[in-house]
């Protein structure tokens, strides 16, 4: 690094730009000069103003461009295929009702029990890959052996991506804005391809259907829902994807649980809605901060969504005869 | 005794990420205390006598608060050692995003959250790009995607320090951050003659001095002056 110019960095690391801008560094008249050299340029004066460490500026970019290439390298057999849960003791101190848990990707748990019983300490675990180090004494797993550190403390290689109930969005960007942006960040290759695809996908889920030049603070609470749900299938990199409740708000649960799984995501869904509980080939029963039990989707069970996803159906239909304005009978 | 610093804007959640963190110490019978500083105001600290934890307050007025920082921390060590704690926790509120009261050798934490736009982590200086840990906070409120990109603009301006997301409310994932502060080898009798990480800004002008009147010729001392362009004469 310390022998290339800042052109030659450039096209050898395309990400590095990103990097330039967000500290502020106005590259472009130094491109034939290495980076050492461009800081050099700086006055003492111009240090002191903009606040300046070159030291840091410059071993940072290392520790960067170290990163970004992990990130792009995650090759195909470092990928997340399971998620291993095994035992602690529940707030008693008394051991779980379980001994592990396996869940493989493109598989569905949920997690049900009572508000406060535990299950913020569950997702937790899950997202700092537990080593019998936490108020729990649970141990996670990955692909049947100790996970890497690195799922712990790097912001790109994040296990977790957490849907929550919120979906506000704080950003004044359109849709294509915020998409690109996005895209941008994980170093996606082909932008706008992978732009069409998620609104694609998330027009699929809305009930309403919405384009690429909608600012995203004007979409309703379905059509954000469908958005951010597309956007962590198709975009986020992180293998596991928590929910904390799809309420009904418009979209389509049964599809967004589809191109969750179909993007071999592993899903826990935090939920008390029997239909999105049992589409879940198990659930997690958590009382008094441990795991109670897994209870398995019965075959009863399943019967039973049947019947329920046809009720849902009944009310789903008249809600959108209310809304075209019908007389329901 | 373990010394931290926490710094971040006002609002970001730093009482609440304390608060939530030492009652995960204090789970491993770490006993820990806190001196808030602060510029005008702060009722911070009834908070934390609420949770009995050993809290000073100390408000700069009319001081630069991390002038104000750096001329106290010493006896704010001695203080913490004379309370016996094993943890002593500063909060500071960053308030010109210029500075950052860090020392070196001594854990220092910036606390930023996910609403306080796209383009905060370009703003904000030292604070946020010396710091050893990054804590942002308010993850629930915004989308996963928005939280990607904030975490990950976070990363280019600080790719060296440990960035993790918090709830400030349920408290998810202040337990980890525990298990990132205590050092139980870190002994801090006093920081006398130890070093801030980054220099502060050199200030000294006529306004310094308590001049109020407005004009060039009142003007003295390290005074700077706006590129306004061509077609202002």
């Amino acid at each position: 690094m310390n022998k290339l110019t800042i052109g030659q960095l450039e096209e050898k690391y395309p990400f590095i730009i990103s990097y330039f801008e967000e500290n502020k560094l106005d590259t472009s008249n130094y491109k034939d000069k290495t980076f050492r050299e461009y800081l050099d340029s700086f006055s003492q004066e111009d240090i002191e103003n903009w606040a300046i460490n070159k030291e840091k500026l410059e071993s940072d970019l290392e520790t960067f461009i170290e990163q970004m290439k992990e990130f792009l390298g995650i090759k195909e057999d470092a990928k997340v295929k399971s998620l291993t849960i095994l035992s602690g003791h529940n707030k008693s101190g008394d051991k779980e009702g379980f001994e592990e848990l396996t869940i493989n990707k493109s598989e569905i748990v949920s997690i049900v029990g009572p508000t406060g019983s535990g299950k913020s300490r569950l997702l937790a675990d899950i997202e700092w890959t537990a080593q019998r180090d936490t108020p729990t004494g649970r141990g996670i797993l990955i692909n049947g052996e100790m996970p890497d550190k690195k799922w712990r403390f790097s912001s790109n290689n994040k296990l977790v991506a957490q849907l929550s109930q919120n979906m506000n969005f704080v950003m004044d960007l359109t849709v294509r804005e915020f998409l690109e942006l996005h895209a941008q960040s994980r170093l996606v290759q082909d932008v706008e391809e992978t732009i069409k695809k998620i609104i694609s996908a998330a027009n699929n889920l809305a009930g309403e259907k919405f384009d690429l030049e909608t600012p995203v603070t004007s979409l309703s609470g379905g059509q954000s829902r469908a958005l951010m749900i597309a956007d962590t299938a198709i975009l986020s990199s992180s293998p596991i994807v928590l929910i904390d409740e799809i309420e009904n708000a418009g979209i389509d649960r049964k599809k967004a649980l589809e191109l969750l799984v179909s993007e071999d995501k592993i899903v826990l869904m935090a939920t008390h809605d029997p239909i999105l509980a049992l589409m879940a080939d198990k659930r997690i029963v958590i009382k008094n901060g441990g795991i109670d039990k897994i209870i398995g989707t019965s075959n009863e069970e399943k019967e039973l969504l049947l019947e329920l996803e046809k009720m849902d159906n009944i009310i789903q239909g008249m809600r959108n005869r209310l809304r075209t304005g019908e007389k329901l009978q | 005794m373990n010394l931290i610093v926490f710094s971040g804007p006002p609002s970001s959640g730093k009482t609440s990420i304390i608060l939530k963190t030492i009652d995960a110490l204090k789970q491993r019978d770490i006993s820990v205390g806190v001196v808030k500083f602060d510029c005008l105001y702060t009722d911070d600290d009834i908070l934390y006598e609420k949770a009995e934890i050993p809290v000073k307050k100390g408000l700069s007025g009319a001081l630069c608060p991390d002038h104000f920082f750096a001329s106290n921390i010493e006896e704010v060590v001695k203080w913490g050692n004379q309370m016996k704690l094993d943890m002593l926790i500063t909060e500071s509120a960053g308030l010109c995003n210029r500075c950052s009261p860090y020392i070196r050798n001594i854990k220092g934490v910036c606390v930023i959250d996910n609403l306080s736009g796209i383009n905060t982590p370009k703003k904000i200086g030292p604070m946020l790009k010396s710091a050893d840990i990054v804590v942002i906070t308010k993850g629930d409120i915004v989308s996963q995607a928005e939280r990607e990109v904030f975490a990950s603009k976070v990363n280019s301006v600080n790719p060296r320090a440990t960035t993790m997301h918090i709830n400030g409310l349920t408290g998810q994932g202040a337990y980890e951050l525990s298990t990132l502060l205590f050092d139980e080898e870190q002994q801090i009798d006093s920081v006398q003659g130890m070093e801030l990480r980054f220099p502060m800004p050199s200030a000294m002008c006529s306004y310094c001095l308590g001049e109020t009147r407005i004009g060039e010729a009142y003007q003295m001392g390290n005074v700077r002056k706006m590129e306004l362009g061509d077609d202002y004469e």
